[in-house]
Order: structure tokens, then C-alpha cells, then sequence
């Protein structure tokens, strides 16, 4: 019965954290006005920079992945920026609520804004570098972007709550999230081309990269639960 | 709060540090000269295979240093007393780990220029080798955030332990993605030696001397470390007892 009770408590708080994150979204539209756009920004500038139609589609997925990276960095500065100032963190720290459901809660919201990010970024692939893609590989896509986005939305939180309030956060964020996202960038390039039929990729050979991304998932998702309460309790 | 007293000695060094430095001077004075002067050039490789002198050595003491690193964050997590010497001990071997990761790096890209005509290939193990090495960076910048020298206790080693991941990452990315770097040349899947009976010397010599270098190291930095958070303490206890003494004569 206890367990019980402590499990629904986590599930709440994570709920209210993550429909806490979302509405401040729909409220304020950063990523809609500013993210967004920037991530397209960041399409067109490779297409002025590769200037070349056959390359463009031989790395359009590389592209995708790495705008949703930069795009990462802005997202969880932003959300975490939110959660420091007036010291909203301290406030739930001090609340006695379980820190994981606050990491769930958080990861899930940015997860989400990154589906919606990879959706845009995707469609502007398909209308400025002419790629097209078949039906199995829509399935291996929606199925890449969902495990991807799950694995930078735990991973991205993580550091975020770590460098949430200190000098210097928005170049230290980078310098440690970037090495560790390197396996999503490859393995979700990869499986990107696969279901886009890049460089004459085969769409089973994404599948293998989909499950280096769900173990990526899993271990952050783990990782991050147990470390992020030690992270930000100060 | 720091737990120590102030330090008696004024110095870093022990007995036991004289030891091993000496035991350091020898070995390394001996993997020198039989590195670059005792051991025959190698048949293929020619004179190029005495980087692998300095290389392979630096290479193990860089891993051994980020898994001292995991291993004593583990102890401070995880230990009841959370004791700061394990935090000490966990920064002292991540730095000199990344001093060795780009020894290890730099020596493998002279070795790369002479054999495979690139000081840079996107090999495998390079690549997350060098991302390995962003990595511990990354863990040093986290020791230097604003904060208590808990607070920088419980960051880093948080982050050591997340780090200690891409560890294994970096081993199986042979095996994982198909690989220009040398395979293991000494031991053969059987077990068989397939090197000269002096350049396996010269090299299990490297590997003694270069762990004693990092062993020697780690308890000169552990002690700085220990000093230089003293002298903080003793610094902010000195302005505190400055203030009240300000407060109380006004």
C-alpha cells in the first residue's frame, strides 16, 4: 500500500513538472518563435554551404541530427534558466518531492519539443533537399526520432540540471553534453539514412542503430534518474 | 567543512613518494635507453615502432587513471563517511588522465603520419578516444564550478561515474564498427607472444615506469589539492573573523 502511494506520488509530481514545462512553453513560445525558426536557419545555412543537391541528400540526415543538437542547447538552457531564477529549483528541492519524478517530468517535456523540433526539421529536409523516403522507412524514422529525442531528452536534462545556475553554463553545457551525445548523432544519422536511402543504405540496416539508440535511452534514463537528485541537492 | 587540520609539513613529499620517484627515475632512465638505442627497428614498421614505447604506456595509464577516477568518485558516493581525500584522489587522477590521454593521442598521430601518411584518420577508436578525452576535460571544468568543496565532490563524481560509460564504448568500438587501428599485436587470439623478447621487455618496462610516474603524481597532486583547499578554508575563516571583528569594534 505504501509503495503504492509512493509510486502515484512520483507519477503526479512527474506530471505536474512535465505539464509545468509544457505551459510554460505554450505560454511564453520560445521554442515555437525562436528555436524553430533558428533550427531552420540552421538548414538553410548548410544548404548555402554544401551548395550541392547530391551531397545535401547524401547528408541530410547528419543535418537533421546535429540542427537538433545546436537546438538541444537552447532548449534545456532555456528551460533550466526558467527553473533557477527565483530560485524555482531550490523550491521544489526544499519541497521534499522525489528529484527522479522532477528529472522524468522535465525529460519527458523536453522530449517532446524535441519530436516536435525533429518533425519540422525533417519536413524542411524534405522541401530544400529533396530526399524522399518509402514506407518501411517512415517506420524506421518515426521509430528513430522517438528513441533519439528519448535519449537527448534524458541525457539533455541531466546536464542541464547539473550546470543549471552556474558561471559559465552556456559554454560548459556543450563541452559536456556534446561528447556524450556523439553516439545519438552517429547512431541516429545512421538509421536517418537508412530510412531515407542514403548512399544506397538498406532500410534493415537502420534497425541495429535504433537499438544502440534505445540502449542509450536506457542507460541515461537510469543514470539520470539516480544522479539527478545528487546533481542539483545543494 | 573541511575535516583536516591544518598540514605539519611544508612540503608534498614522504617517504614513500622518494621511493617510488626514485624506482620512477630508474625504470624510466631504463626504457629509455633501451627504447631508443637497445631495441631493433621493427621489420615492417622500421624506426616509427619506438613511439609504441611511449604510446601503449601512456594509453593504459590514461584508462587506469579515468578508472582510479571512477572508482574512488564510487567510494565518495557511495561511502558513508564521504570522505573528500576519495574526491582528491578522483581529481588528482583525472587530471594527470587527460595529461595522458594526449600524450597517448599525440604520440599515436606521429605514429599515424609515419605509417598510415595522416597524423588524423576517422578511426573508431580514435574518434571516441579523442571524445574520451572532452569528456575528462568536461569533469575538470565541473571541479572548477562555483561552490563548496562538497558541493564540488558531489558534482564531479556524479559526472566521473556517468563519464566511466563511454569507457567500455571506446573498447568495443572495434569490434562494433569495422577499424584502421592496430589490432593487438602482442597477444594473439591464442595467446602466443608475436613480438621480440627485448621490445616486449622495453615495453612491459614502459607500462611499469609510466604507472609509476602516474602513481607518483597522483600522491603529490592529492596533497596540493588537500593544501589548496586549506589555505581556502583558512582564507574565508580568516575574513569571517576580519568582519566580526570589524562588527565589533564599531
Amino acid at each position: 500500500m505504501k509503495k503504492t502511494a509512493i509510486k502515484t506520488a512520483k507519477r503526479r509530481v512527474a506530471s505536474a513538472v512535465f505539464i509545468k514545462d509544457l505551459r510554460i512553453e505554450a505560454r511564453s513560445r520560445v521554442v515555437t518563435n525562436q528555436v524553430l525558426p533558428f533550427a531552420g536557419l540552421i538548414m538553410v545555412m548548410f544548404a548555402f554551404a554544401l551548395d550541392n543537391d547530391d551531397v545535401l541528400q547524401r547528408v541530410a540526415g547528419g543535418l537533421i541530427w546535429l540542427a537538433t543538437i545546436f537546438s538541444l542547447f537552447i532548449i534545456v538552457q532555456r528551460s533550466f534558466a526558467i527553473d533557477t531564477s527565483d530560485s524555482a529549483l531550490d523550491s521544489l528541492r526544499v519541497a521534499g518531492i522525489d528529484l527522479s519524478a522532477v528529472f522524468f517530468g522535465k525529460a519527458v517535456a523536453l522530449t517532446l519539443q524535441l519530436i516536435a523540433l525533429d518533425v519540422v526539421l525533417i519536413g524542411a529536409a524534405f522541401l530544400l533537399y529533396q530526399i524522399q523516403v518509402s514506407a518501411l522507412g517512415v517506420v524506421l524514422l518515426v521509430t528513430c526520432v522517438v528513441c533519439a529525442t528519448t535519449g537527448l531528452g534524458f541525457v539533455g536534462t541531466l546536464y542541464g540540471g547539473l550546470t543549471a545556475g552556474t558561471n559559465g553554463r552556456e559554454t560548459l553545457l556543450p563541452l559536456l553534453l556534446l561528447p556524450v551525445v556523439a553516439p545519438v548523432l552517429i547512431a541516429a544519422t545512421r538509421a536517418t539514412e537508412a530510412a531515407l536511402g542514403s548512399s544506397g543504405a538498406e532500410i534493415s540496416e537502420g534497425w541495429a542503430w535504433v537499438g544502440l539508440l534505445t540502449i542509450f535511452a536506457a542507460v541515461f534514463g537510469v543514470g539520470g534518474s539516480l544522479a539527478f537528485g545528487p546533481l542539483i541537492d545543494e | 567543512m573541511l575535516s583536516q587540520s591544518a598540514p605539519k609539513f611544508s612540503s608534498t613529499g614522504t617517504q614513500a613518494t622518494r621511493i617510488v620517484g626514485a624506482l620512477t627515475i630508474i625504470v624510466m632512465t631504463w626504457v629509455l635507453i633501451s627504447g631508443l638505442v637497445l631495441t631493433p627497428a621493427d621489420v615492417v614498421q622500421g624506426e616509427s615502432v619506438r613511439i609504441m614505447y611511449v604510446h601503449v604506456p601512456s594509453a593504459w595509464v590514461a584508462y587506469l587513471a579515468f578508472i582510479v577516477t571512477a572508482i574512488a568518485s564510487a567510494f565518495y558516493i557511495f561511502a558513508k563517511r564521504h570522505s573528500l581525500g576519495f574526491d582528491r584522489v578522483a581529481g588528482a587522477s583525472a587530471e594527470v588522465g587527460v595529461m595522458f590521454m594526449v600524450i597517448t593521442l599525440v604520440t599515436g598521430s606521429l605514429w599515424g603520419r609515419l605509417t598510415w601518411g595522416e597524423f588524423w584518420q576517422w578511426d573508431p577508436r580514435l574518434t571516441t578516444t579523442a571524445f574520451l578525452l572532452v569528456t575528462y576535460v568536461g569533469y575538470l571544468a565541473v571541479r572548477r564550478l562555483d561552490g563548496s568543496v562538497e558541493q564540488r565532490a558531489r558534482r564531479s563524481a556524479v559526472i566521473a561515474l556517468l563519464a566511466v560509460l563511454e569507457i567500455p564504448l571506446v573498447h568495443f568500438s572495434v569490434v562494433f564498427w569495422r577499424s584502421l587501428h592496430q589490432r593487438a599485436t602482442i597477444l594473439d587470439p591464442n595467446g602466443d607472444v608475436k613480438m621480440d623478447g627485448l621490445m616486449l621487455f622495453t615495453l612491459f618496462s614502459g607500462v611499469v615506469g609510466f604507472t609509476l610516474v602516474f602513481v607518483w603524481l597522483i600522491l603529490h597532486r592529492q596533497r596540493t589539492m588537500l593544501l589548496s583547499d586549506l589555505a581556502n578554508q583558512s582564507g574565508l575563516d580568516a575574513a569571517i573573523l576580519a568582519r566580526q571583528n570589524e562588527s565589533v569594534s564599531i
